[in-house]
C-alpha cells in the first residue's frame, strides 16, 4: 500500500486548510453558492435532496484496515451510522453538516485519507482492478501507475476547470473488471516483445450518450504516460465543448472530430509536451511501486479446503475467487444481501470488515466497482473463520455477479439529479429472485440500475440494465439488453415502452424465463442474448 | 506575491484578429476560443497579452497562458474577467503574472491563496519544482 511521504501530507493539509477557509467564507456570506459550489465539488461536497453529500477517494479503491475503521467512525460520528460505497470505487455520506466538512476533511487526512476531487469538472479519483496484486491474470500490479496518475492528476493547475468531469481507469489484466474501455481514458498496462506499455483507450463513458471508448495509441512507452495524458487532457480542455452541458464529455469531442482527427491532435500535442520534462524518473516509479510490493505469502500454504459446512461450501463456490499464490484467495464481500440497500454498510460491518482485513488478508481491503468489498490475500485455511464472522455480521449473501448482485445508484431517494427511485427497484428484484437456487440457475448476470440519464448506476452495461425516467409525472422504468463493462464490452439495446415499479420486476423475470428456455450449453445470459437477438426477448416481454 | 493586481486602466489590448491584420499593437487580448499558438510568431514585440475568463468555470485560457509560456513567452501574461481568488494560485501555475478581475478581490485573501501550497505534485509553467524532482534531488 501506498504510505505518504512529508510532501503528501503536507499537500493534503493545505487542501484541508484551504477548504476550512473557504467554508469559513461560505458560512460568513462572503462568497455565493454560485461561487462556493466548484470548490466544495472538487472537495466532494454535494447538496443533495436532503442534506450535504460527502463522497471520500479512496484511490483506486484500495485501503487499508486503519482507514477502513475511520470510515466507520465518520458514519458513527457524522452520518447515520452508515456509508454507501460507490460505484466509483469510493464511500460516500449522504447526512453530512456544511460546518462539519472541515473536521471530517481532517479526520480522514490523519488516516492518508481525503475527498480531494472526487467531484467536480476536474479529474476525478483513478479506478483500478479490485484484484489488483492477487489476480492471477494481471501482468504487473496496476496500482503504482495509478498512484503516479494520481499525484499528477492532483491539483492539477491546467485540468481542474474542464468542460466536464474527467475519469480515469487503469488496469493491466485482459480480463477487464474495471469496465476500463467505459472512462473518459481507460489505460490498459500491456506487453509487446517482453516490454511493459500502456494501451490508451480514450473517450468512452456512459450518461446519456454511452460510448465505448476507441484505441487511441495501442502502445504508449511507460515513460511517457503522464505527457501523453496531458497531451490527451489538453486537446480535450481546448476543444471539447462547453455550449452545452450534455456535449461537454469528451467522448462527445471525440465522436464528433473522429477518433483518427483526436489522435492526430494528441500526437502533435504529445510532441511538444514531451519537450517538457513533466514525466518522473524511473527512480520517482520505483519508489511508489516498492511500496505495493506483493505481500510475502506462504506459497505451501495448504490448498484444501474444508466444505463440510455446506453454506459454507456455497459462499466459496460463489464470492471466494483464485489468488496467484497457491493455498491463498481472494474474498469477495457482498453487500447486496436480499432486501438491503446495494453498496451500504453499518459502521459496525465496516469495522468487522477492517478487523478481518488486519487479520486475515495482509491488513488490505479493496472497494469493487459493483459496490462490493475485496479482502485480496486470504489463506485458504482462513475461509471458515471468515466466513463465520461474515455469516454473524449479514455479510456473506453468496450472490457475487448473480442478478441479486445488483449495482444501483441512490436514485431519487437521495439524488437531486434522479428522476426515480432505484433502491425499492433494487429490493424487490432481490427479493423476486431471492431463492439461490434459482439464481444460480441463471448463472453470471449483471443486472444494474440508474434513476436517471446520468447513469451512475451503470445501466448501460447491464446485461440487464435498467433506466428510472420520468413519465409525466410518475416513475417509469425502461429495460436494457445486452450491456456489458467487462472485457467483452457492449452498451445494452432498450427493450421498448417502460414499466411500472411493479411491471419492471414481472418483465424481468419473463427475459430470464426466455434465457432458460433458449440457451445453449455454457451460456451465460449475455451470450443468449447475442447470440439470439432481442426478438425472443421483446416477443417474451410485450406478447 | 502577487506581482500585478490590476485595476484597468493602462495601455489598451487589441482584439486576436485586429492583432493579425495590422499590427504594431504590442497588447493582445485573447478570448477563450481563440488559439493561442496563433501568437506565437510575434511573441518577442508583444509586452502584454490578456487572456479573457468570461466565467470562471470556463477554463480554457489556462492551456491558453501554459502554451504561451512554453512557447517561450516571457512578457506580461494577465488574466482577465471572472477572476476569483480561489482561482489565482492555479492560474499562476499556468503562467499568468497579473490578473484583473472584474470584482475585486481583497489583496490579503489573493495573498494566503498563492502562499498557501508547500509544493506542487507536478511540473506547469511557473517554474516550480515538482515533488518528484524534490524527492529524489
Amino acid at each position: 500500500m501506498y504510505k505518504y511521504d512529508e510532501y503528501d501530507h503536507a499537500m493534503v493539509a493545505a487542501r484541508v486548510a484551504e477548504f476550512s477557509d473557504q467554508v469559513r467564507r461560505r458560512l460568513a456570506g462572503e462568497i455565493t453558492e454560485d461561487q462556493f459550489k466548484p470548490l466544495r465539488l472538487m472537495n466532494g461536497l454535494y447538496l443533495q435532496l436532503h442534506a450535504y453529500m460527502l463522497r471520500v477517494a479512496v484511490p483506486y479503491g484500495t485501503l487499508d484496515s486503519r482507514q477502513m475503521r475511520m470510515l466507520a467512525h465518520i458514519a458513527r460520528k457524522y452520518d447515520r451510522d452508515y456509508g454507501h460505497f460507490t460505484t466509483r470505487q469510493n464511500i460516500q455520506y449522504n447526512w453530512i453538516k456544511l460546518e462539519d466538512a472541515p473536521a471530517i476533511l481532517e479526520d480522514l487526512a490523519s488516516v492518508e485519507m481525503h475527498a480531494i476531487q472526487t467531484s467536480g469538472n476536474c479529474i476525478r479519483n483513478i479506478s483500478s482492478d479490485q484484484w489488483a496484486g492477487a489476480a492471477a491474470d494481471e501482468i504487473t500490479d496496476p496500482r503504482p501507475w495509478a498512484e503516479l496518475l494520481r499525484q499528477w492528476s492532483s491539483f492539477h493547475p491546467e485540468f481542474s476547470y474542464l468542460p466536464r468531469k474527467f475519469k480515469i481507469a487503469v488496469i493491466a489484466a485482459d480480463e477487464d473488471r474495471a469496465a476500463m474501455r467505459l472512462h473518459d481514458i481507460g489505460i490498459q498496462i500491456v506487453e509487446k516483445d517482453g516490454v511493459h506499455g500502456a494501451a490508451f483507450y480514450v473517450g468512452g463513458g456512459m450518461g446519456r450518450t454511452p460510448m465505448i471508448a476507441p484505441l487511441i495509441k495501442d502502445f504508449v512507452p511507460l515513460e511517457d504516460m503522464l505527457s501523453y495524458a496531458e497531451a490527451c487532457l489538453r486537446v480535450y480542455n481546448r476543444y471539447g465543448r462547453r455550449d452545452n452541458i450534455y456535449k461537454a464529455r469528451i467522448k462527445i469531442l471525440i465522436h464528433e472530430l473522429g477518433a483518427d482527427e483526436y489522435r492526430r491532435q494528441v500526437e502533435e500535442e504529445f510532441a511538444h509536451v514531451k519537450s517538457l520534462g513533466i514525466d518522473p524518473p524511473k527512480a520517482e516509479f520505483d519508489r511508489i511501486a516498492k511500496q505495493f510490493a506483493p505481500p510475502a505469502l506462504d506459497a505451501s500454504a495448504p490448498d484444501a479446503i474444508d466444505r463440510s459446512d455446506p453454506d459454507f461450501a456455497v459462499w466459496v463456490d460463489q464470492n471466494v475467487a483464485a489468488h496467484k499464490v497457491p493455498g491463498h484467495a481472494i474474498v469477495n464481500i457482498s453487500l447486496k444481501p436480499i432486501g438491503g440497500i446495494p453498496g451500504d454498510a453499518s459502521s459496525a460491518q465496516i469495522d468487522l470488515m477492517a478487523d478481518l482485513a488486519e487479520r486475515y488478508s495482509h491488513d488490505e481491503l479493496r472497494v469493487t466497482h459493483a459496490q462490493n468489498i475485496v479482502l485480496p490475500h486470504v489463506r485458504k485455511a482462513d475461509l471458515y473463520a471468515i466466513w463465520q464472522a461474515l455469516d454473524a455480521a449479514g455479510l456473506a449473501t453468496p450472490n457475487l455477479d448473480l442478478i441479486s448482485d445488483i449495482i444501483a445508484c441512490p436514485g431519487l431517494d437521495y439524488c437531486s439529479l434522479a428522476n426515480a427511485r432505484s433502491i425499492p427497484v433494487a429490493q424487490k428484484i432481490a427479493a423476486r429472485f431471492s431463492d439461490l437456487g434459482r439464481q444460480k440457475e441463471l448463472g453470471e448476470l449483471k443486472l444494474k440500475i440508474s434513476g436517471c440519464i446520468n447513469a451512475c448506476g451503470h445501466h448501460h452495461a447491464g446485461h440487464i440494465g435498467i433506466l428510472g425516467v420520468d413519465r409525466k409525472g410518475t416513475e417509469n422504468y425502461q429495460l436494457l439488453l445486452g450491456g456489458s463493462g467487462a472485457e467483452d464490452v457492449s452498451l445494452g439495446t432498450i427493450t421498448g415502452p417502460g414499466f411500472d415499479e411493479d411491471g419492471i420486476v414481472d418483465a424481468i423475470e419473463r427475459v430470464t424465463d426466455r434465457y432458460l428456455a433458449e440457451r445453449s450449453e455454457g451460456e451465460r445470459f449475455v451470450d443468449t442474448f447475442r447470440r439470439v437477438g432481442m426478438a425472443p426477448f421483446k416477443e417474451a416481454i410485450y406478447g | 506575491m502577487v506581482e500585478h493586481l490590476q485595476t484597468g486602466g493602462e495601455e489598451p489590448c487589441v482584439t486576436l484578429d485586429a492583432f493579425l491584420e495590422q499590427s504594431n499593437a504590442t497588447a493582445v487580448r485573447l478570448e477563450p476560443d481563440e488559439d493561442a499558438r496563433a501568437l506565437i510568431p510575434f511573441l518577442d514585440r508583444l509586452a502584454l497579452i490578456e487572456v479573457a475568463f468570461p466565467k470562471f468555470r470556463d477554463g480554457r485560457g489556462y492551456s491558453s497562458a501554459r502554451i504561451l509560456r512554453e512557447a517561450g513567452y516571457t512578457g506580461e501574461l494577465r488574466a482577465q474577467g471572472d477572476v476569483l481568488v480561489d482561482q489565482i494560485a492555479y492560474m499562476k501555475r499556468c503562467g499568468f503574472d497579473s490578473f484583473a478581475p472584474e470584482k475585486p478581490i481583497n489583496p490579503a485573501d489573493v495573498e494566503a491563496a498563492l502562499t498557501r501550497w508547500p509544493a506542487h505534485y507536478q511540473g506547469a509553467a511557473d517554474g516550480a519544482v515538482p515533488i518528484w524532482k524534490l524527492r529524489h534531488g
